[in-house]
């Protein structure tokens, strides 16, 4: 270990060390000396944050793994069963299901909340009075704790209750309340449009930003070539945010994929499982019906998908 | 440029769009907040518009602090985000340091590690967690939720504050050190100070994601006094037989507040932390 | 017809006034140059001739419309910005068939104006190229040839050079004079060099806080500058400015500068007459101040001492910083001088070269001929 340490030393003069101080001296310089070293003081210093990352972030993933290939129940700790589990769950409807929604919910709304945040990121580039209290107002959805948010969607699409159904009865358009949450073939509509709204904010900020990067030198060259708002749009606003647009799309599948909060809510998966996605699936078997293996194994199964999409954006990120 | 500011084609390409998005955006919320000063009877009366409120009154928010663990569950939820917020900005405030300016073994690794544990999920986390926790005996205890929430904000914390860090002129460290000061002395005087916007991004974020957290709460947290805000809205205020909204939108109004109003003070830093993700430099 | 008019055109931002009652004609294929400070509103008159921003007040022609409602994209112009703009996702090639492209020009005549206009710029060969990939000069001849395939009316630079290093500067100098005698077009150029103003253009206008100070030809306006600003600011070493007074003694005007007095040529003198006694900037260029021993014999007659501070031996001639009394000057003078730092040399000045400004502001020149 005294051989890491020494590679990429401080040459450093101290003519009293040679004289053989006590134990204590040589041991406090010593100490100090690993502080200040680069290869040590980082060691050093990455040591409580790796250590939490460690033990409740890393150990539980392959203890997941490990899980899942065991029959555990909660309480008691199984056998190992290989990969049963994951057979098991090719067979299960509900999870075909679960795995439907779960892209059906990512790949709905992450267009949706791109185009709308790149709606109103491009209302908001344009200098207007009250500009500070309106972005503040827009970016409510966002920072508003979900799950409260998710409990004014929630009355929101209340059979009883809800104000859509209230307004679209005075309007004489429907003659009965409509059920958004109970209804198999709304709900997961429903639910994408409470994450389509808590979700533009995110996109309208970053894109916003992105936007505001572009010098506007490149605008007035292309107005003097000739091209109207139209043609500046598409040859200059669009290859300019491609980037930012892409990376925060990956981090908003990646996110939505593995959403809990906002289905657990509304719909805990309901009706009929149309809306279960991994992470409600698995706390049900996981927890409610205490099959931890398979639980681990529900979970598990995001993992591949997140992969890919990790990968993608780190390459993306790179590249940039 | 000219042509571009005629006031009817503001009004069509900003203004409009501008209310549609201001109304869709903030509708829930407005209707939580009527809903929690209604009386919870109004809302039975079909001739009376639910838009807006017919008789104003605080009944729903007393009856949260009176007959509900409400009081609890906000001081369970401040205590655990603050504990967590300073355990996280500790430890990323150091591991940032670390991959900004030092050259050690595993910095790669420890770089993409970051990055990867950012994109881990806690949906892919909870169960073998769940059980790392009761092993621990840290079940419902503030505890549990303390020392795992870190895990979902060092990743991001380390990464912004990396980054601001390395906006800090190398120049001024040097000459700080030729002037006497050890390593952790630089950073403790001259880097902090010199990062106070950065930190307190990183601090709104780390507090703002522990405050909201739903899924380890609702988890590791099983006895009404202990809940947090969201998990005691979601578990106790919904019930199968009275009428309930009126306090439940008031806790879900109140529980929100103190994020917005937070918020509000510090907008730029919020802003600045969350596009520091997207946008590259 | 490609002759551009400003006329009384002022532009407010928040309550600073950055032009103020301009009023330019540009004729036909002149290349006219704006220069000025910065912040004295150069830019801001280009771009509102360009259409990117409206003026406040005032009527702009181009080929004798009034193009004060039309968008950039319909006065026929093109711009050189200073950054260049190039657009960053497309290749030099794409780049410059941009504006033709969204003006529906069939392909053929595309192609050909790109090559044409490449061809002159020595750029054929970078044209599948991004600009990320070409230094700052080839970027900066991207964008002049941007412009050029357009074959506008009126060519709008917006200090161009800035960017560049200094030898390339020189050279781009040369290039872009030889450009405007070869495509013959109305160019209005802005710039904060004066050298670039006074070798390139036809037409000076020299700006200062958002006022013209003076329009002409560049020899005219730095050898009868319309007050000590234009004087100061054209001109390179920057001209000499001592306050003095007029005094007469025997019939004869004297410039007295206290340490020194220098008398006025007789054909000047007359137009000095009427103000005796009175307090003058006496300006004087450093080129014409001569070291005495290699000063031609006209001037042997008005000579001045004075001690030398600095020596900036430049090869073709040497830079002397001077102190006389409470003056201090600077001299170009001939490279053979031997004199050292701390001694005393004796100056022939070139009175007929002299200027006279009046001492209060806006410190005119005192006219003696035109």
């Amino acid at each position: 270990m005294a051989a890491l340490f020494l590679k990429n030393e401080m040459i450093e003069t101290d003519p009293a060390s040679s004289s053989g101080g006590t134990f204590n001296r040589r041991g406090r310089r010593y100490l100090s000396r690993l502080f200040e070293r680069e290869s040590s003081l980082g060691v050093i210093l990455m040591l409580p944050g790796a250590f939490l990352l460690m033990l409740f972030m890393a150990y539980p993933f392959f203890l997941g793994i490990w899980l899942s290939l065991t029959d555990s129940m909660i309480g008691r700790l199984g056998h190992f069963i290989g990969l049963r589990n994951f057979v098991d769950l090719l067979h299960d409807s509900i999870f075909h299901q679960t795995v439907r929604n779960t892209f059906v919910y990512a790949m709905v709304t992450v267009p949706f909340k791109a185009m709308l945040g790149l709606g109103l990121a491009l209302i908001l580039t344009n200098r207007m009075r009250f500009s500070n209290p309106i972005r503040a107002a827009v970016m409510m959805p966002w920072i508003v704790p979900t799950a409260l948010s998710a409990l004014g969607w929630y009355m929101i699409f209340d059979p009883v209750f809800s104000p859509i159904s209230w307004l679209l009865k005075s309007l004489g358009l429907i003659t009965k309340n409509v059920n958004f949450l109970g209804d198999p073939k709304l709900a997961i509509a429903s639910v994408c449009l409470a994450n389509i709204w808590r979700g533009i904010p995110f996109f309208g900020i970053t894109i916003l930003a992105g936007l505001q990067a572009v010098p506007h030198e490149l605008h007035e060259a292309a107005a003097i070539d000739g091209a109207n708002a139209w043609h500046r749009f598409l040859h200059i606003t669009i290859p300019a945010i491609r980037g930012v647009v892409l990376i925060a799309a990956l981090l908003s599948i990646i996110w939505t994929f593995a959403d809990f909060q906002l289905i657990y809510i509304l719909t805990k998966g309901g009706p009929a499982n149309m809306t279960h996605i991994f992470g409600t699936y698995a706390y049900q078997i996981g927890l409610a019906a205490t099959d931890i293996g398979q639980g681990a194994a529900i979970a598990l199964y995001m993992f591949p998908i997140l992969s890919v999409f990790a990968i993608l954006l780190l390459k993306y990120l790179r590249r940039e | 440029m000219v042509g571009s500011r005629t006031l009817g084609r503001q009004i069509l390409n900003i203004y409009l769009p501008l209310t549609l998005f201001v109304v869709f955006l903030l509708f829930p919320l407005y209707w939580m907040s009527i809903v929690s000063f209604k009386p919870t009877n109004d809302l039975f009366e079909m001739k009376f518009n639910p838009f807006w409120i017919q008789r104003f009154t605080l009944e729903n928010y007393l009856y949260l602090f009176q007959n509900t663990d409400f009081p609890e569950w906000v001081k369970n939820t401040l205590i655990i985000s603050l504990l967590s917020t300073a355990i996280s900005l500790l430890c990323s405030i150091l591991i940032g340091y670390a991959l900004a300016r030092l050259r050690f073994p595993g910095s790669n690794f420890l770089g993409v590690g970051i990055f990867l544990a950012y994109l881990v999920p806690p949906t892919l986390l909870f169960l073998p967690l769940a059980q790392v926790i009761a092993k621990l005996n840290l079940y419902n205890t503030y505890w549990a939720l303390i020392l795992t929430y870190p895990t979902q904000l060092i990743p991001f914390a380390s990464w912004l504050l990396m980054g601001y860090f390395r906006t800090i002129p190398k120049e001024i460290e040097e000459c700080a050190m030729a002037d006497g000061c050890t390593r952790v002395e630089t950073l403790v005087k001259i880097i902090l100070p010199l990062s106070t916007p950065g930190l307190i991004s990183a601090g709104i974020f780390c507090f703002t994601l522990c405050w909201n957290e739903f899924l380890y709460a609702l988890i590791f947290m099983s006895s009404g006094p202990m809940k947090t805000i969201p998990v005691g809205t979601v578990s106790d205020l919904i019930k199968a037989d009275t009428l309930f909204w009126g306090s439940l939108m008031a806790s879900a109004v109140l529980g929100s507040f103190p994020i917005a109003f937070l918020y509000s003070f510090f907008v730029k830093y919020y802003v600045s932390g969350l596009t520091a993700g997207a946008v590259k430099r | 017809m490609a002759r551009v008019i400003l006329e009384n055109v002022s532009k407010i931002f928040g309550n600073v006034e950055a032009v103020k009652n301009f009023d330019l004609t540009v004729e036909d294929k002149e290349f006219t140059i704006l220069v000025g400070p910065s912040g004295c509103g150069k830019s801001t008159a280009l771009r509102m001739i360009a259409g990117l921003e409206e003026p406040t007040q005032g009527m702009i022609y181009i080929g004798d419309h009034a193009v004060n409602d039309l968008p950039p994209k319909d006065r026929d112009i093109a711009m050189v910005f200073q950054e260049y703009a190039l657009y960053p996702h497309m290749s030099v090639y794409r780049n410059m068939a941009f504006g033709l492209k969204l003006r529906k020009f069939p392909k053929d005549e595309i192609d050909q104006r790109v090559k044409w206009a490449s061809e002159i710029l020595g750029i054929q060969n970078l044209l599948d190229r991004k600009p990320r990939q070409l230094s700052g000069g080839q970027r900066q001849r991207v964008a002049v040839g941007r412009a050029i395939v357009r074959k506008p009316a009126v060519f709008l630079f917006d200090e161009p050079l800035s960017n560049l290093d200094a030898k390339l500067r020189v050279q781009m100098r040369a290039e872009l004079s030889k450009l405007h005698d070869r495509l013959q077009t109305t160019i209005i150029y802005v710039t904060h060099d004066q050298v670039e103003a006074m070798t390139m253009g036809t037409k000076i206008v020299v700006m200062k806080d958002g006022v013209i100070q003076q329009i002409g030809a560049p020899l005219e306006v730095y050898n009868h500058p319309v007050n000590m600003f234009v004087a100061g600011f054209i001109g390179s070493p920057v001209i000499n400015f001592f306050p003095s007074r007029l005094v007469s003694n025997k019939d004869r005007l004297f410039i007295d500068a206290g340490t020194f007095q220098l008398p006025i040529p007789e054909k000047k003198a007359s137009y000095f007459k009427s103000m005796p006694d009175s307090e003058v900037i006496f300006g004087i260029r450093p080129n014409d101040i001569y070291d005495l021993q290699y000063a031609p014999e006209r001037l042997k007659e008005n000579v001045i001492k004075a001690v030398v501070d600095v020596i900036e031996p430049l090869g073709s001639e040497i830079h002397l910083n001077l102190t006389s009394g409470r003056h201090s000057f600077v001299a170009a003078v001939d490279a053979q001088t031997s004199v050292r730092v701390h001694q005393e040399i004796e100056l022939a000045l070139d009175l007929e070269k002299m200027h006279l400004f009046e001492k209060d502001e806006p410190n005119l020149r005192i006219k003696t001929a035109f």
